[in-house]
This record gives structure tokens, sequence and C-alpha cells, in this order.
């Protein structure tokens, strides 16, 4: 059984088409990613399938059930982060994660375990207005999965972080993903997108444009290979591999990079280089 | 699934607002302590109106005074602070300025008093007071029993003291402060920061997070009540008559009604200031109009014509009338009808104003 199902799902919101006749499958214990510029309806899109946005047209599937309209038997097996500040004012991390666990009836101490899964302990009697803004992600993390979800929407969730945060984070992911739960998530990074996800979905202007693995999209690009001497001098081909045995036979290995396409480079290839909102 | 150790989520909710309510200093100011120092300004400063006493000066030898028996002239201390002078000229000048009240000097066998009309109460005092001991020296030296007597009652329990009436109408603004703009507050932080979002995919109803909030905001109102009727009672004498306890189901509709208000105001306003701000603009001008902080008896017709629309109106009524005007609890009736009529009409409204988000 499919985790999601979607069929031809359409928002509009005045003349702009948000979401356009959009279709998308994933399968049950998948990791996800959906990459787009600002704008490109990502969000539009997952609210749509998280139920908390009826769609002009089309329908929606979650775990077998349909998302809309609001269904409570639904809710506690998916888990949503929307954005690091969705909290409650004047509480500390620790009252947050209590609040958030009291609401899908986890016991306190199940809920203690986030704090150090996302590494708050030392933070936990911190009011959220006084976290960083990793920190507040990190904690909107730990309050999307506290009820231990099948199924977990996040949105941009390591924006804001620092590198380690970043990394940290992309284990627990990983981590969850392994133990058979399915992630669905938005970013801007490549680098993440490229690492975590089993496919990515590329979208712009409200339609995804590619839906695949990673490698398949990159494959898929037919970009030359890059090759980066210790010198300075780049030398691009078609066939790194007898530019690089030549080079063995020259003796100037020593310090070299060799740059195949990237995600990034699939990413601008199919969305352009002008800016967006 | 469930083990002693999870709080149900309408306690886990109301504990997160009383903690977000208690942490925040401005919000526990402007529900308390705020109203507070209204009770205390009237109750204390107004509540009890004594003159100031009148400031005399003695030029040269006053027959009156240096004659008077000891009782006479405990009686006139009691009104006049004196003072001794030789120069008419700077006395006169201290009465101009209004470093004193009033100039006394005698010429022969009379009493002369040069007073200003500046303050024209204090003029007709001292005028008053000053016959009086002259009448008094009088008959005093005629060796004659005064023919009548004069004895003074007080009359204050007809009409209200001044704590008898600040305290209901302030503590109907508080509450109704309060109300509105913990409501209004709420649905504007929740829906900014997407919480209204997230607790949408919270498997708890609607029905529950609102429950939350409005006990949450009544239990505050129940808190301001004890602590205004403690206060009023404990400091400024306080008394309240037969069928106050009426005043709990009518701060209880009051309540509702008000954050009523605060919910429109959250739904027509796209930040939590301006939220808070329209809020105030409809709160303050109502109490005002509505005789929270005076009566409305000496205001024009059109003006108590009119605030018979504002809710703060009844619900400074039937608190005047249950808790110090000794109207049996059936007074409380008509404005718990009214506040409650109030309440459904603009929750209706705010209902269908309502979005998500403010996008």
């Amino acid at each position: 059984m499919a985790a999601i199902e979607v069929v031809d799902l359409s928002m509009t919101y005045g003349d702009l088409r948000a979401v356009d006749a959009v279709s998308l499958e994933v399968a049950e214990g998948e990791f996800v990613g959906i990459l787009g510029p600002n704008g490109a309806g990502k969000t539009t899109l997952l609210e749509m399938v998280e139920g908390l946005r009826e769609p002009d047209s089309g329908r929606a599937t979650v775990l077998g059930m349909p998302v809309w309209p609001r269904n409570a038997g639904l809710l506690p097996r998916i888990g949503v982060q929307l954005q690091a500040s969705a909290f409650f004012e004047r509480l500390t991390a620790r009252e947050q994660l209590h609040t958030f666990a009291a609401l899908y009836a986890v016991p306190v101490r199940e809920a203690d375990d986030w704090l150090e899964r996302v590494g708050l302990v030392e933070k936990a009697d911190t009011r959220v207005e006084d976290l960083s803004g990793g920190q507040a992600q990190r904690l909107s993390i730990a309050c999307a999965l506290v009820h231990d979800p099948e199924l977990v929407f996040l949105d941009e969730p390591t924006a804001a972080l620092d590198p380690q945060a970043r990394r940290n984070l992309w284990d627990l992911l990983s981590g969850l993903n392994d133990s058979g739960r399915t992630v669905v998530l938005t970013t801007h990074y490549m680098d993440e997108a490229e690492v975590l996800c089993d496919r990515v979905a590329i979208m712009d202007a409200g339609a995804i444009l590619r839906f695949d693995t990673p490698d398949a999209l990159i494959r898929g690009l037919d970009a030359p290979t890059r090759i980066l001497l210790a010198d300075g001098e780049v030398l691009t081909t078609r066939d790194p591999a007898q530019e690089i045995a030549r080079l063995a036979d020259e003796h100037r290995l020593d310090g070299i990079r060799v740059q195949t396409g990237t995600l990034e480079d699939v990413f601008l290839d199919l969305t352009g280089r002008e800016y967006r909102a | 699934m469930r083990s002693p150790r999870t709080r149900g989520p309408f306690l886990a909710l109301s504990l997160a607002i009383v903690k977000g309510f208690v942490r925040d200093k401005a919000s526990v100011f402007f529900a308390l302590i705020f109203p507070l120092m209204f009770l205390v300004l009237f109750g204390g400063l107004f509540g009890d109106q004594t003159q100031s006493k009148v400031e005399l000066v003695q030029v040269g030898q006053v027959a009156l005074l240096d004659e008077m028996s000891d009782g006479a002239r405990g009686a006139f201390d009691e009104t006049f602070d004196v003072e001794e002078s030789d120069d008419l000229a700077a006395a006169l000048e201290k009465v101009r300025k209004g470093d004193a009240d009033v100039a006394i000097e005698m010429r022969g066998d009379t009493i002369v008093a040069h007073y200003t009309q500046t303050d024209q109460v204090k003029a007709a005092v001292t005028q008053g007071a000053l016959q009086a001991f002259v009448d008094g020296t009088n008959v005093a030296l005629s060796g004659q029993p005064p023919r009548f007597s004069l004895e003074t009652e007080r009359v204050e329990d007809d009409s209200l003291s001044t704590i008898q009436f600040v305290t209901p109408g302030l503590l109907g603004w508080a509450v109704a402060m309060s109300a509105a703009f913990g409501a209004a507050a709420t649905l504007q932080g929740w829906r900014q920061s997407k919480l209204l979002r997230r607790l949408q995919l919270a498997p708890v109803s609607t029905r529950t997070v609102v429950g939350a909030r409005v006990t949450v905001t009544l239990l505050i109102a129940l808190v301001q009540t004890a602590i205004f009727i403690g206060l009023g009672a404990a400091a400024f004498g306080l008394t309240l008559t037969g069928s106050w306890w009426m005043s709990v189901p009518l701060l209880v509709v009051g309540t509702l009604c008000f954050m009523a208000l605060g919910l429109l105001a959250g739904a027509i306003t796209t930040t939590t200031e301006g939220a808070v701000n329209a809020a105030n603009f409809m709160v303050l001008p109502m109490a005002f109009l509505s005789g929270s902080f005076f009566p409305l008896d000496a205001a024009p017709q059109w003006l108590q014509t009119f605030s018979q629309v504002l809710p703060l109106r009844h619900l400074n009524e039937g608190m005047l009338d249950v808790m110090v005007r000794g109207e049996g609890p059936s007074a409380a009736l008509w404005p718990i009808a009214v506040l409650a009529g109030f309440a459904l009409v603009v929750t209706l409204v705010a209902a269908r104003l309502f979005r998500w988000e403010t996008t």
C-alpha cells in the first residue's frame, strides 16, 4: 500500500495556480524530498496532503485514508513540523514537549527522551523565546515526532541550523527512515536531498517537473565531467576514465578533484536561474 | 496506551495557557495591577473628601480669638490654621497669592475678614465659619442660653459612597478588558506562529482547545473578583449587599461576551499588536460610556440612551444592583440575558470572519 497517493491535486489562489494537477505516489518506508524555488507551490502541496487545506480538485490519500475532511483517526499516525515558531508562548522546551505529548496521550517520560535525541537536554528549562533558531527548529521537530508517527512531514527542517546540527539531524532522520517510517521533507539544500532522499521531486510553477532518484536525475542531465588540477587547470571531458589514465601517466594526479553533475545542476537546469519571490 | 503519567489534553492545554499568562508580565499587570490602581485611586483619594484646613492670618490683636473659651478654640482650630502677623499689607499679599485663604483684623468692635474668591467653596466655608464663631461668642457674652440648637446626621447610606460605586464598575471593566485582550492576543499569536494549524493536525477537538482558553479566562476573572472585593472590603470599607453572589454568573457571561469581542478584534486584524489595539479601542471608550469610572446619572439623556447598546453598561448595572444596591438575585437576570445575547451574536460574526492564517 502506498503511504501517500495524490491524484490530480489542484489549488488556485485568485489567478495563480499554486498547485496544478499534481499526481504523486510515495511508497511506505520511502524518504522523499520536494525541491523547488520559493513560490513553486511546495508548501501548498504539502498542506493539502496533510489535510490542512481543501483542494480545489483532485484527491489525496494518506495511509489508505482520505485526508479531507479532517480525519481524527489519521492524525495520530502522522507527524507534522510546520515551522519553527509553532509553539505555546512562554513555555520551556520541556513544557512544550509535555504539552504536545499530552495532546497525543504520550507519557511524559517518553516525551523527555526526545530532549536527548535532539540535543536539547541542557536547554530543557529555557523558554522557547530564548532558544536560538537552530534549537527552536530541533524542538519543533521533536514536537512533531513525540508520538512516534508512521509518516512524517517536515517543512525545511534544517533551515537555520549550523553544520553540526544539520548533520546530527540527518542522522536522526535517516534513523527514523531506517526503522520503517515514511519521511517527506521540503528543502533548499541539494546536498541534503542527495544524501537523505530515496527519491526527489523537483517542483516549479505548481507542477512536478521530475520525480526520480538523485542518481537518475543527475545521469539524465548528461553533464560533462570537470577535472580540477592542483595547478589550477580545468579539464572538461565526456570520458573521465581515459583522461584520468592520461594524467596518471603524466604523474599529475596529486591534488586533483573530479566533479560530475550535481543535483544543483539538475535543479538549475530545470528551473532556470532567474530570481524568485 | 495511557499511563498514569499522562495528562489529558484539556488539562495540558489549560496549564500551558495559564503558564503563558502568568509569565507575561504585561498581561498580569493589565489584568490585575492596573485596575487595582484605579480602585486605590478612586477608593483612597476620592473616597474621603475632607476639606483641608483654612489658612488664616491673624493681624495684630483679635479679641474674638484671644477671648475664646478653650472648647471653642479647639473647634476653631479644627477648621482654621492660624498664623499671627503684624503686617496687614504682607498678610493681604499672602491671601492674594493664595498662600493663605483669609486675613482678619480688628477695627474697633468689628472683625474684618479679607478673603479671596479664587476657591469659592473655601470662601463660603470661611465666611460661614467666621460668622458662626462671631455669633457664638456674642451669645456666650450675652449670658443667655441659646434658644435653638443644631444636631447633624450623615445621610450617606442613601446615595452610594465612592468605594461602593466604583468597585462593581471597575471590576466589570477589568474583567471585560482581560477577557477581550486574552482572546484577541491568543487568536492572533497562535495564528501567526501557526500553532493553530499545528493544533488542527493534532487529535484534539476544537471544543477542547476553545474550552481550555475559556476556562482559563474565567479563572482569571474569578481571581480578579476575589482580589477586588477583598481589597475593597479590607482597605476601603466596601460593604456587599445580600445577593452579591449573583455577580459570579454575571461575570461569567460578561467574560464570554468580551472574549467574543476579543475574537472579533483578532479576526479583523493581522498582527498581535493590531488585535490588542482593536480590543482596547472597543473596551476603553465603552468603559467611559458605560459608567465604569463615574456614574452616568449626570450624563445627557442621549448618552444614557446610547449606553444601552453597550454590553458593559448592562454588566455594570447588574453588578451595582446585586453587589451594593441591595437588589434581589432577579435583578441580574436581565443583564445576564442581554450579555448572553451579545456573546452569541458577536461569536457568530467572529466565526464568519475567522481565518486560519493571516495571509
